[in-house]
C-alpha cells in the first residue's frame, strides 16, 4: 500500500484512496470541501499552508435546532430584520490558510457580507443577510467545509463578559503622566532651577513654579485613578486585620504626594513627582504582565460548555418539536441523533445505542447498550437514532449535580495567602519601626529634620522592587509554560504548584492515551487466508476498536470480499471464497463470554468454528513509569480510577511499589478523597482528564487536565496540560519550585537598594535625585533578573 | 522669554492627544486581537488578484463556447 497524504487534511489515504483533478483525498468529504473551494476560486487556501484542512462531519438535523426563532435570538449579537451579526467559537481554527478561507467566506455565499476571524480567541463574527440566509445555513456551510462551529448551553445563558481594559486604561494614564514629568523634572535633575545667585539659569529658576505644578498636575490622575487600586486593597487589607504589601505601598504612593505637594506649596524643594509617578507605573506594569491570560482556553467550564442548546422532543402525537434543554421534564420522551449528546440521564426505549462516554470519564471505546437499560447525561451516541425516556431533569442528572458542590463556589486564589502578601507583614511592620525610630532619634537632635527623615523612610523603602518580583516571576513562567503546552490559569497557580506533596491521578485519559493501540491475540492461530480477509473486513469498518485492530494488524493485499455486512453494535460478517468468517462481539460469533469481563476483546470465528479473540489493553502514556519514579523521591503518590480492577497487575508493575491505587471511584468520593488528604495538611496536585474528575480537580490545590485536543475539552481546572506533554509534569513542577527561588533571591536585591536607599533616608540627606535615580533603578534591575533568570529555566525545560 | 508658556503648551497638547488617542484605539477593541491582523495584512495581494485571473478565464471560456457554436 502506498503511503499517500490526502491534499486537504494530511491524513494517510491507505484506507480509502479518492483520486480527483491529480491529487488524491482520504474521504468524499475532504474531496468535497476541495471542490467547493476550487469552484469557488478559493485554491490559494492550500498555497498559505499546505494539508491544512481538517475531515467535515456531515451531521443531518444537528442543527435544526436553529430554525427555532427563540434559540437563535439569544445566539445572535445584532439583529435588524436584514442584517444579523453572530460571533461563533470554531475550535478547529489553527493556521493561517483557516483565517484566509474564513474571512473569504463572502465568496462562498453572497449573503455574507462580512467576516472577521479573532485567531487568538479562535472565534468568527459574521454579519450576514437575513433574509435568503439563516444561521442554521450559515453553520451548516462553515460544517460543510470542515469549520464546525461549537455552540453550547453556555452561549445560551449568554452572559458576555465585556472585556476589561481598565488595566490597560490606568498603565496609559501612569505612563503618560511619567513620561511627561520626567521631562519636566530636567531642570532639577541638572540643578538649573536652582537659585539664579548660585549659578542656576535665571529663565528657568523664574518658570520653576510652573513646571512643578504641571508635574503636581500630572501627578494627580495617577495617585486618583492609576494607583487607586493600591488604597482600597491596602484599606481592604488593614480592615480585615491583614498586613499584605499593598499596605507599605498605599503608604508610600500617600507619602510621596503629600510631601511632594507640602514641598512644591511652599518652595521648599521639587517634588518626587517622578518617582512617584514612575513607581505606580512599574507597579502597574507588573500588575499588566501577571494578568496574561490564555483567552483561547477556558478554565471556568462546568457541564453546560458541552451540553447542547436545544434536543428534540417526541410530544404524544409522535411529533418532533425542538425544545431548549432546561425544559426537559421527567417522562418526556426525546429523540438523539447521531454523534449527538445525551442531555439528562435516562432509559434508552429505541435503537442501539454505542454511548461514547469520552468526555465523562476519557474512556475512548463506546459502550454498548441495549432497549431498557439505562443511560446517563454526558455520553455521544454514536450509532444512528435512538429514542428515549427521561428520568431526571437536566440539573438533577448524576453528572450535573456534581456542579451543586460548595467546591465549585469557592475561589481558590482567595483563601490562599501568596509570597508577597506574607513577606509584606514582616515588611510592613520593619518599616514602620525604622521611620518612628529614626524620627524620634531626629527629634532628639534636629526637629526641623524629623519631620522630612519620617517622610523618606517611608519613601525610600516603598516596597515597589518587592512587588515586582514575583509578578514578573511568575508572568514570564506562564509564558514560558504556555510555549511547552502547559497552559496555566493564573500566576498563583504557579505558587500552589511550587507547594504541592502529593499528587493524585486519574487512571483512564489521564496516564493511559485515548487510542488503544496494544491488543494481543488468544486463541488459534489465523492462517494466512484468514488474516488477509480478516484485515480486508475491517477495512470497511469504521468502529474505533475495528480501526485500532486495522492499524495493529500486518500489512495484506486488498482483495475484493464474495460478501461483506456490518451488524451495528455487533460485528461485521464477511465471506471469501468458502471462508466466511464473523468478526465482532462474544454473543455474535457465538461465544459464550465465559472468561473475566474485565476487558475489552474482539472476538473472531469463522465457518470452521471458534477462533480466538484480539485482547485489547489501555496503552499507558510514553515514559510513564519513569514520570513516576521520578515524582515518587519528592511527592506522595496515588491513583484513583473510576474504574475496576481490571488493569491493576499491569498498573503495579508499572508504578513505583507500594503506589496506592484506588479503583471504583465516583466522582464525590473522588472530591471526599482529596478533601480527606486535605484535612491531614497536604497540599494535593489532582491530574485528571474527564468530567467525572471536575470534582477533584476544583478541590485539589492544583488541579491539571490533560488533554489530547487542548481546544476541544477540558473540565474545569486550574492548568491544561498537552497530553503529548505528559512526560514533562514532573520538570514542570521543579520548574515552578524553581521560580518561587528566583522570587526569594529578588526580595534579597531589592532588599540590598531599600538598604542602602534608607542610609540615605536615615541620615536626612535623601535628595529627590537619588530617589528618582535609586527608586526606577531598583525596579527596572529587579525586572531583569527575573526575567534573565526565568528564561534560563524555560531553556533548561527543552 | 514668554515664549516657554508657548512651547510648554504645545509640547504637553501634542502628549495629549497622542494619549487620547491611545485611549480611544484600545476602547475600539484595536488591542483586543493582536494576532490576526497581523497574518491578515499578508493576504491582501492574492485577495485582489485571483478574481481577476478568474474573471479572464471565464471570459476566455464564453469565447471559445461562441466559436464552437
Amino acid at each position: 500500500m502506498q503511503d499517500t497524504k490526502c491534499f486537504h487534511c494530511g491524513d494517510s489515504c491507505d484506507r480509502q484512496l479518492i483520486e480527483f483533478d491529480e491529487k488524491s483525498f482520504c474521504c468524499a468529504g475532504c474531496k468535497t470541501v476541495y471542490e467547493i473551494f476550487s469552484t469557488n476560486d478559493l485554491e490559494h487556501y492550500y498555497e498559505i499552508q499546505a494539508a491544512a484542512g481538517s475531515t467535515p462531519k456531515f451531521i443531518e438535523g444537528k442543527y435544526d435546532y436553529l430554525e427555532n426563532e427563540e434559540i437563535t435570538n439569544k445566539l445572535i449579537e445584532f439583529n435588524d430584520g436584514t442584517i444579523q451579526i453572530i460571533n461563533l467559537y470554531i475550535p478547529n481554527i489553527h493556521c493561517s490558510s483557516c483565517i484566509w478561507i474564513l474571512e473569504n467566506l463572502k465568496k462562498l455565499n453572497p449573503n455574507v457580507t462580512n467576516s472577521q476571524v479573532d485567531f487568538p480567541k479562535k472565534t468568527i463574527r459574521v454579519t450576514y443577510k437575513q433574509a435568503e440566509f439563516s444561521l442554521k445555513n450559515l453553520v451548516l456551510l462553515l460544517a460543510n467545509i470542515g469549520y464546525e462551529p461549537y455552540i453550547s448551553l453556555d452561549d445560551f445563558e449568554g452572559k458576555k463578559k465585556a472585556t476589561d481594559r481598565t488595566l490597560i486604561y490606568k498603565l496609559g494614564v501612569a505612563g503618560f503622566a511619567f513620561g511627561n514629568v520626567m521631562f519636566l523634572s530636567f531642570p532639577e535633575y541638572f540643578d538649573l532651577g536652582s537659585s539664579a545667585a548660585s549659578g542656576g539659569e535665571f529663565w528657568l529658576n523664574k518658570y520653576q513654579h510652573i513646571f512643578r505644578w504641571l508635574m503636581f498636575i500630572f501627578s494627580l490622575p495617577v495617585v486618583f485613578y492609576a494607583g487607586w487600586d493600591y488604597f482600597v486593597s491596602a484599606y481592604k487589607g488593614l480592615r480585615a486585620k491583614l498586613l499584605n504589601i499593598d499596605v507599605p505601598i498605599a503608604l508610600g504612593i500617600l507619602v510621596l504626594f503629600l510631601r511632594s505637594t507640602y514641598e512644591i506649596a511652599f518652595h521648599v524643594g521639587s517634588g518626587f513627582f517622578d518617582s512617584l509617578t514612575g513607581l505606580v507605573f512599574f507597579l502597574l506594569l507588573g500588575k499588566f504582565f501577571q494578568q496574561r491570560t490564555y483567552s483561547f482556553l477556558s478554565f471556568e467550564r462546568d457541564y453546560k460548555s458541552y451540553f447542547p442548546i436545544a434536543i428534540t422532543r417526541l410530544n404524544d402525537q409522535g411529533k418532533e418539536e425542538t425544545v431548549p434543554v432546561q425544559e426537559i421534564v421527567k417522562g418526556d420522551k426525546i429523540l438523539i441523533r447521531n454523534e449527538e449528546m445525551i442531555p439528562v440521564d435516562g432509559k434508552l426505549v429505541y435503537g442501539n445505542a454505542q454511548i461514547d462516554y469520552s468526555f465523562v470519564s476519557g474512556e475512548s471505546e463506546p459502550v454498548s447498550k441495549t432497549v431498557g437499560e439505562l443511560i446517563f447525561a454526558g455520553g455521544k451516541q454514536l450509532n444512528g437514532v435512538i429514542e428515549m425516556v427521561a428520568l431526571k431533569s437536566v440539573s438533577q442528572s448524576y453528572l450535573t449535580q456534581l456542579w451543586g458542590n460548595a467546591v465549585f463556589e469557592t475561589d481558590k486564589t482567595t483563601t490562599f495567602q501568596n509570597i508577597t502578601d506574607s513577606i509584606g507583614k514582616r515588611f510592613t511592620i520593619s518599616v514602620l519601626s525604622i521611620a518612628f525610630i529614626a524620627t524620634a532619634f531626629w527629634l532628639f537632635h534636629d526637629p526641623s529634620k524629623a519631620m522630612n527623615v519620617f517622610t523618606a523612610v517611608l519613601i525610600i523603602a516603598c516596597p515597589c522592587a518587592i512587588a515586582l518580583a514575583s509578578p514578573f516571576t511568575l508572568g514570564n513562567m506562564l509564558r514560558i509554560f504556555g510555549k511547552k503546552k502547559f497552559y496555566i490559569k493564573n500566576t498563583q497557580t504557579i505558587e500552589q504548584l511550587s507547594k504541592i506533596d502529593t499528587a493524585i491521578f486519574d487512571k483512564t485519559g489521564t496516564i493511559t492515551t485515548t487510542q488503544k493501540s496494544t491488543a494481543h491475540y488468544e486463541g488459534m492461530p489465523l492462517t494466512a487466508e484468514e488474516e488477509s480477509i480478516l484485515k480486508n473486513t475491517i477495512r470497511a469498518s469504521n468502529h474505533p476498536l475495528s480501526r485500532s485492530l486495522y492499524d495493529l494488524l500486518k500489512e495484506q493485499n486488498i482483495i475484493t470480499l464474495d460478501e461483506y455486512e456490518e451488524h451495528v453494535g455487533k460485528g461485521l460478517e464477511s465471506s471469501k471464497n468458502d471462508i466466511s468468517m464473523k468478526i465482532g462481539s462474544a454473543d455474535f460469533v457465538g461465544k459464550a463470554k465465559a472468561d473475566s469481563l474485565l476487558d475489552t476483546s474482539i472476538y473472531i470465528s469463522t465457518n470452521k468454528g471458534y477462533k480466538g479473540r484480539y485482547v485489547f489493553q489501555n496503552k499507558y502514556r510514553d515514559g510513564l513509569s519513569d514520570v513516576f519514579k521520578d515524582m515518587s523521591q519528592s511527592l506522595n503518590l496515588a491513583i484513583l480510577s473510576g474504574d475496576n480492577e481490571g488493569e491493576k497487575e499491569r498498573l503495579e508493575a508499572l508504578l513505583p511499589k507500594l503506589t496506592p491505587l484506588y479503583f471504583n471511584q465516583k466522582p464525590d468520593t473522588k472530591l471526599e478523597f482529596i478533601k480527606s488528604l486535605q484535612d491531614q495538611g497536604k497540599k494535593v496536585l489532582m491530574v485528571g482528564d474527564g468530567l467525572n474528575d471536575a470534582g477533584a480537580l476544583a478541590q485539589s490545590n492544583v488541579g491539571i487536565a490533560i488533554s489530547e485536543n487542548i481546544n476541544v475539552f477540558s473540565p474545569a481546572c486550574d492548568a491544561i496540560l498537552d497530553a503529548s506533554k505528559f512526560q514533562q509534569l514532573y520538570s514542570y513542577i521543579l520548574a515552578s519550585k524553581k521560580a518561587i527561588r528566583i522570587i526569594k533571591m529578588s526580595f534579597v536585591l531589592s532588599l540590598l537598594y531599600n538598604c542602602i536607599g534608607l542610609y540615605f533616608a536615615i541620615t536626612g540627606q535623601l535628595q529627590p535625585v537619588i530617589a528618582a535615580i535609586l527608586m526606577p533603578l531598583s525596579s527596572i534591575s529587579i525586572v531583569i533578573f527575573t526575567t534573565v533568570m526565568t528564561n534560563l529555566i524555560g531553556r533548561k525545560l527543552g | 522669554m514668554s515664549v516657554i508658556y508657548v512651547l510648554l503648551a504645545i509640547s504637553i497638547l501634542v502628549a495629549v492627544i497622542f494619549f487620547i488617542a491611545f485611549i480611544v484605539s484600545v476602547k475600539s477593541g484595536q488591542y483586543d486581537d493582536s494576532y490576526t491582523p497581523s497574518v491578515r495584512m499578508l493576504f491582501e495581494d492574492e485577495l485582489v488578484k485571483t478574481p481577476k485571473t478568474s474573471a479572464k478565464e471565464f471570459t476566455k471560456k464564453k469565447i471559445q463556447l461562441n466559436k464552437q457554436v
